[in-house]
């Protein structure tokens, strides 16, 4: 940490940005046509994309259903892996029943070899994965109304192509576009974002130079209209004291993420509706 | 606008990385300069002054800013700065954030071209963007730079440019200026004799890997104050014990200057030496006979096992030059403009300066800064920086003794100011959250006269169950001194308010000091109060800490209180009060003494001012009443009970104070004194140390006792702050108590608001911040309060010395009874009770046939010709001001009692010629 001046006297971040400002936010919705929805972000140098599949049957006890399923898709998944060397989103069938009153949300999460600075030897199965899907999990069965689709299952895959500090963040708001896109109903936008905490002074949206200063960082995913947490996590030591105010910045930048991709979504849907020829 | 910037880095272990960082341009940001309507102004207050004060500069005559580069900042800031002058430097390094003047790295041109394109970039978006501001007010940007190329390619791109030289020789109206530019010119070393008398520097990539390799060690660079050709490094690290190189020869010095960090190469055994014992001063004018002189006194034999390991300097790490104090010596040459300094500070080289004042900075105390250390130079560069003032004159002397001893004293600046709170100020309903109101409480306040700063106040009343309730109040600094802002960062670091003799150096600023914080009576104050309930013995059955509202009741002096405990007819509140504190005083001191806290003694005195000149007209050694133990004692207390309380709530970074034992070596001279007049001191515990220093008690001799404990307290170890995280050895040798710190003095010492503001997160009565609960930050605020503390006390030493110089000066030669405290090989050291002044006789000097000495180590005592010196031994001495050195006036002492042929001095005589020739003092073998 030493030596790198996170907040300069200015006020400035180490990329220019004061200490409440986000970066630059682009999505796009409907990025693959095969997938039920799917959408892609960028929060400054944090790429992400999320598939969505479902609401479909939920897979059930037997294998048979499964290994169908896992057939049909495995075929079509040979075919993209040829094509794009690799870098496949994969299925991995989830073990899990369906639920009788609900639906179930399975959520995977991969980073791409390519998304940090040295190639990562392992895509996805490492335990840091495992718990960014479950985090992911508990974020959308909160936000999703599962109860409509009993008995079934809905699949959100979340890669991320290149990691710049916020991943979660960025993971959440691409799941959301693209849940959205899929046309499954919600309470709200899910709308994340990281906070952090330097000089007395809570920073929104950190980078990932100011994520490897080591300071306190908090992830918080927010239902905006209600104002309701869906999850919120905290890294390292931060008094108590101070943790009103690091909620409150993560929150408001939250708040102004749920604007952007308001605005995403309806300039999605006017295409749409053009396409349509409505 | 956002901005990619990708880089290639090598990582620690070896392999390349890709670095891909955004960078937002920023289009908000002002031109600091007010009433400029583009900008708004709105983004930062301006930081431009309005219009700037014309310097009066012959090469540009209309108002303008000047917008340095980097490297003259660098260089020149210290040296040039004056209200006025530099005036745009802030905003200036700004802008290259900024959209309009961002400038992109081209291929092929290195950073350095960059920057400075992007300077020059910048200076022309200032021009062009003041000339829209307002037309009439011809404001302009002038760009200062030292880079040749630099220059011409600004004055190509129409930006009016000097460099640093031009312009300071063209103001009109500081001339002197041109004296405090730090010469960095290489013109300026060219005239020197080719001859290059040091080896380079190794580059710091060398040094580093060197040090990792295990071939050159690090250290710190420390100067020997007697000899000018020898040094020693305190390597660091701990994985040995503090191994000492030694460095001797004006080549293994190599340039390093006192307190630098050094790197060193051992030498191999066959050129190890041992410390000289001799005492060199660099006398000469000459530059050239740099090798004779080093040669010829050295090289004594010494033993095989004297023999230390011996180093050369190959590298400095980090220069720790800061402006010295010093004087002039003038050049013989006559219209000569290189002078020789002469530092203060004896183990500081001489520097060379050139400067065209010398006739008027001849006898003056000046400040001088070091610039630089060329190969071929005998002796640093520097330059000129202030005139303090005439040797001797009160105000200089002051002036020099905080500087040499790094006591911040500037006043406070106005980013330190902006954060006391707005007068008039009042007790709000806000500040009263968390608080007690304890107004009706009869409180009062005892201090020594005259005293500005009270930051204690105290009660004492008994509660219907017949239990006694007693508070101390300590002033509430930590309501007023925030976490991080100015004003903490300026208390932190200045650590402790230095009292001089007649000056005090407030560590907060004045309204706080005396006023807010002070608890004065019949206002109301905010205060941190402990409150015990106790019985009548004085044990503790309940504490509670509470901040509070007060109002004392009474200010009182140490003597008025000792009056309302004695008179019989005074039954007030505040008496009744104060009697009962005393009777628990009286208990808890026994109770503590009884657990071996020891009572040391120092002479302590106190000059009585003139008060139109402040000039000293007698010296007073301080009275000791009841009732300063009395506060003493509760005090110790609160202190205590804050120190468990901090402790048990914090166990890692608790703020506590602590004073180890002194290792049983360090007795033996007090041992040894004491044996030589039949008394036995015990050492192995502090108990008995107490015990048996009370019963050191001679009826022929009184004063004994008093001699024993200054003694005593020469053997001390030094009590320090220091984290509880970082340490596990707690016990306060001293005071007798497993556990302390200082709560009780907020408004002088930084250390009580730390702790304040530990308390007050125990109690939850405010909120923490993350530096209060890192363990290494609180270890660094420690090791820089230990280091003030140290600084304040010898500043305060070297005060009564000087005050001491002024009273004798005035006095002239007097003769005083003395007793002797030390013996040593040729000289004795003794203590004059009346002035508490402390002085060494010396029994050898230059030009005088030495007289026969026999040192005795064992008893200690040395034999003078026929007569035999003991410590304790009570002699008459002569007491004079030698003012031969002018830059270190010190008074002498000359033996008149018992009277040895040849040595001592007759009483009748007084007309020693005391300014003569200088005589050096050779003090051997210590």
């Amino acid at each position: 940490m030493a030596g790198l001046e996170l907040l300069s006297d200015q006020g400035y971040r180490v990329d220019g940005r004061r200490a409440g400002e986000l970066r630059k936010i682009q999505a796009r919705m409907g990025v693959f046509a095969q997938a039920d929805g799917s959408a892609y972000i960028e929060q400054g140098n944090t790429k992400a994309l999320a598939v969505v599949y479902g609401p479909h049957e939920g897979m059930g006890q037997g294998w048979t259903q499964g290994s169908q399923l896992k057939g049909a898709r495995g075929r079509h998944m040979q075919d993209r892996e040829r094509k794009t060397g690799g870098f496949v989103l994969e299925i991995r069938g989830s073990r899990a029943r369906a639920l009788p009153d609900r639906a179930l949300v399975n959520c995977q999460y991969s980073s791409a070899t390519f998304s940090t600075g040295e190639r990562k030897r392992r895509p996805h199965g490492d335990r840091k994965s495992c718990e960014m899907g479950l985090q992911l999990r508990q974020t959308f069965e909160a936000a999703i109304l599962t109860q409509l689709h009993p008995r079934s299952q809905i699949d959100i895959y979340v890669q991320v192509l290149q990691a710049d500090g916020g991943t979660y963040a960025a993971c959440v708001n691409a799941a959301t576009l693209a849940v959205l896109d899929a046309g499954i109903p919600m309470r709200d936008f899910v709308c994340a974002c990281s906070a952090g905490f330097v000089d007395g002074t809570a920073l929104a949206d950190l980078s990932h130079v100011e994520e490897a200063a080591g300071g306190p960082q908090l992830a918080l995913a927010l239902l905006p209209a209600s104002g309701q947490i869906a999850l919120l996590e905290m890294d390292a030591r931060l008094h108590e004291d101070h943790l009103e105010r690091v909620l409150e910045a993560a929150a408001q930048a939250a708040r102004d993420v749920h604007t952007l991709l308001d605005r995403v979504v309806r300039q999605h849907v006017r295409e749409a509706s053009i396409l349509l020829g409505d | 606008m956002l901005k990619s910037k990708t880089f290639l880095k090598k990582t620690r272990a070896g392999g390349v990385m890709k670095i891909v960082r955004e960078h937002y341009l920023r289009d908000d940001i002002g031109c600091g300069a007010p009433g400029c309507a583009a900008c708004g102004g709105a983004h930062e207050g301006p930081a431009l002054e309005p219009q700037p004060q014309d310097p009066a500069s012959s090469v540009c005559p209309q108002p303008h800013y000047l917008l340095p580069d980097t490297n003259v900042l660098l260089h020149q800031i210290v040296s040039a700065w004056r209200p006025g002058t530099w005036a745009s430097v802030a905003s200036s390094l700004r802008l290259p954030g900024s959209l309009e003047t961002y400038v992109e790295q081209e291929q092929g041109e290195n950073a350095n071209d960059r920057n400075d394109r992007a300077i020059r970039v910048a200076a022309k978006w200032y021009n062009e963007h003041l000339k829209k501001m307002s037309a009439d007010n011809q404001l302009q940007v002038i760009f200062i730079t030292n880079d040749r190329r630099n220059k011409e390619k600004a004055i190509e791109e129409g930006i009016p440019a000097f460099t640093c030289e031009e312009y300071v020789k063209s103001l009109t109206a500081n001339p002197e200026l041109i004296d405090r530019l730090a010469c960095l010119s290489e013109e300026g070393n060219e005239i020197e004799s080719g001859k290059i008398i040091f080896s380079e520097h190794l580059p710091l990539s060398k040094l580093q890997q060197g040090i990792k390799s295990g071939t050159y060690l690090q250290g710190t660079f420390r100067a020997s104050r007697e000899n000018y050709l020898e040094a020693t490094v305190w390597i660091h690290g701990d994985n040995e014990e503090n191994k000492e190189i030694i460095l001797q020869g004006l080549k293994h010095l190599n340039r390093a200057v006192h307190e630098d960090i050094v790197a060193v190469e051992l030498l191999p055994k066959s050129q190890w030496v041992a410390p000289s014992s001799v005492v060199l001063h660099d006398e000469g004018q000459n530059e050239e006979d740099v090798e004779k002189e080093e040669e010829t006194e050295r090289m004594t034999a010494v033993s095989e096992k004297m023999l230390k390991p011996t180093g050369r300097v190959v590298g400095i790490i980090k220069r720790n030059w800061r402006p010295y104090c010093g004087m002039l010596s003038k050049s013989d040459i006559k219209e000569s403009r290189r002078h020789l300094f002469t530092p203060a500070d004896k183990r500081i080289p001489r520097i060379r300066i050139e400067t065209r004042q010398a006739s008027t900075l001849e006898g003056r105390r000046i400040i001088v800064a070091i610039d630089g250390w060329p190969r071929n130079s005998r002796y640093p560069n520097g330059h000129f920086v202030r005139n303090l003032g005439d040797v001797g004159e009160k105000e200089t002397e002051t002036e020099v003794l905080l500087l040499e001893h790094d006591v911040p004293h500037q006043p406070f600046s106005q980013a330190v100011l902006s954060f006391l709170p707005k007068m008039p100020w009042s007790i709000t309903e806000k500040d009263m959250k968390n608080r007690e109101d304890l107004r009706h409480l009869c409180i009062c306040s005892v201090d020594p006269p005259g005293c500005t700063d009270i930051d204690d106040a105290l009660h004492c009343r008994e509660l219907e169950n017949g239990n006694l309730e007693v508070g101390v109040h300590i002033a509430d600094v930590s309501h007023f001194i925030r976490p991080g802002n100015a004003l903490d960062q300026e208390s932190a670091r200045r650590g402790t308010t230095v009292y001089l003799c007649e000056k005090r150096i407030d560590m907060v600023p004045e309204l706080l000091s005396s006023n807010l914080c002070s608890l004065k009576c019949d206002v109301d104050r905010l205060a941190f109060s402990c409150i015990w309930e106790m019985n009548h013995n004085a044990e503790i059955l309940k504490t509670k800490f509470t901040k509070s509202v007060i109002n004392s009741k009474a200010s009182l002096t140490y003597a008025e209180a000792q009056l309302r405990i004695d008179s019989a007819n005074m039954n007030d509140d505040i008496t009744t009060s104060l009697r009962g504190l005393n009777k628990l005083a009286k208990i808890l001191k026994k109770r503590r003494i009884e657990k071996g806290a020891l009572t040391l003694s120092s002479p302590e005195v106190r000059f009585h001012m003139d008060s139109e000149t402040h000039d000293p007209i007698d010296l007073q050694t301080k009275e000791l009443r009841e009732t300063n133990s009395m506060v003493e004692e509760f005090m110790l207390l609160a202190n205590i009970s804050v120190a468990k309380k901090i402790h048990e709530e914090f166990s890692e970074h608790a703020l506590l104070r602590k004073h180890p034992a002194p290792p049983p070596s360090n007795y033996e001279i007090l041992v040894k004194a004491a044996r030589s007049r039949n008394l036995e001191i015990k050492t192995d515990t502090a108990k008995s140390l107490a015990e048996s220093l009370d019963q050191a008690e001679s009826p022929t001799f009184p004063y004994l006792n008093t001699l024993l404990r200054i003694l005593a307290t020469r053997c001390m170890m030094q009590a320090v702050y220091f984290c509880s995280g970082m340490d596990n050895d707690f016990h306060h040798y001293g005071l007798a108590s497993p556990i302390y710190t200082h709560f009780t003095s907020p408004i002088r010492r930084y250390a009580d608001v730390i702790v304040h503001r530990l308390l007050a997160v125990a109690i939850g009565a405010d909120c923490t911040y993350p530096e209060l609960t890192d363990k290494h930050k609180l270890a660094d605020i420690c090791k820089n309060l230990n280091f003030r503390h140290k600084m304040a006390q010898y500043a305060q030493r070297a005060s009564v010395a000087f005050h001491t110089q002024l009273f004798f000066k005035s006095k002239g030669i007097v003769s005083e009874e003395a007793y002797i405290l030390f013996v040593r090989k040729n000289a004795i050291v003794v203590l004059i009770p009346k002035y508490g002044l402390e002085g060494t006789v010396f029994f050898e000097e230059k030009d005088k046939p030495n007289p026969q000495l026999i040192y005795d180590d064992e008893i200690p005592s040395l034999k003078i010709e026929d007569t035999v010196f003991h410590v304790f031994d009570k002699v008459k001495v002569k007491i004079m001001l030698d003012s031969s050195n002018l830059q270190h006036q010190k008074i002498r002492m000359s033996l008149v009692e018992p009277q040895i042929p040849g040595i001592s001095i007759p009483t009748d005589t007084s007309n020693m010629d005391l300014n003569g020739p200088k005589k050096k003092k050779m003090k051997l073998g210590k």
